[in-house]
């Protein structure tokens, strides 16, 4: 895809740190309020294709290259599968920060309150690690579609 | 009858309409837009129904991503349908 006209360039630059602010308060909010590691990564992904459409994919491919994103969704994978052997002494999947104190580890106070960030031990960490597998995996298969269609339409330029 | 109710009547006919312009219509980014709408208005009636969940990730992946892919795939082959 081409690049586009500069109104949409700006104000896709104007918009795209809300979306990405909004995306990550999704994800990092995901044991207390609806959503998590899928529904802000969709939200983070839909900022990053906005501005490959409204840049063309192959600037946009010059800034994120597609390998790096193949990291990042290894990273996401691997994270997510560590932190459910962390636990192992005790069972698959065992919440080992839980109510231990220091990072996510704090006891929610009973009753309705606004909502303690600090708690719940590894589920904001997995939370993390599922967001970004899916910015990943949801950016790349955009990106590559991008590519190709470009890549097919110099094959017919040079044909005819 | 309360406003919920009437709500619970209209949305989902709103979502028929818009199904049906992305069926009928003949250039086919003014039906990608009307399935984007369609997903919209789907995911406002997950709301309504109280899965906000579901709400969210119907707004970020229908109504965006598959949009986006849609018109990158159009963007291959010519905008108009042809004529039966």
């Amino acid at each position: 895809m081409s690049e586009m006209s500069k109104i949409v360039r700006s104000i896709s630059n104007l918009l795209l740190p809300f979306i990405l602010i909004y995306g990550f308060y999704i994800i990092l909010h995901g044991h207390l309020t609806p959503g998590g590691g899928f529904q802000g990564g969709a939200v983070v992904a839909s900022g990053l294709i906005m501005v490959l459409v409204a840049y063309g994919s192959e600037r946009f491919a010059s800034w994120v290259k597609e390998k790096h994103l193949s990291i990042l969704e290894s990273v996401g994978a691997l994270g997510f599968i560590s932190l459910a052997f962390l636990g192992l002494s005790t069972a698959f999947f065992y919440n080992f920060l839980a109510g231990k104190g220091g990072l996510f580890g704090d006891i929610p106070p009973e009753g309705s309150n606004p909502g303690a960030l600090n708690t719940a031990g590894t589920l904001p960490l997995m939370n993390l690690a599922v967001g970004l597998k899916v910015i990943a995996g949801l950016a790349s298969i955009v990106l590559v579609m991008g590519l190709a269609s470009h890549y097919f339409r110099q094959e017919e330029k040079n044909d005819t | 009858m309360d406003l919920l109710s009437l709500v619970h009547i209209i949305l989902p006919l709103l979502i028929v309409v818009a199904a049906g312009f992305a069926v009928l219509l003949r250039d086919l980014i003014s039906c990608t837009i009307a399935l984007a709408a369609m997903s919209l208005l789907l995911s406002l009636e997950f709301y309504i129904l109280h899965a906000p969940d579901v709400a969210i990730a119907e707004a970020g992946v229908g109504a965006c991503i598959t949009t986006a892919i849609i018109i990158l795939a159009i963007s291959m082959t010519k905008r108009e349908e042809d004529e039966r």
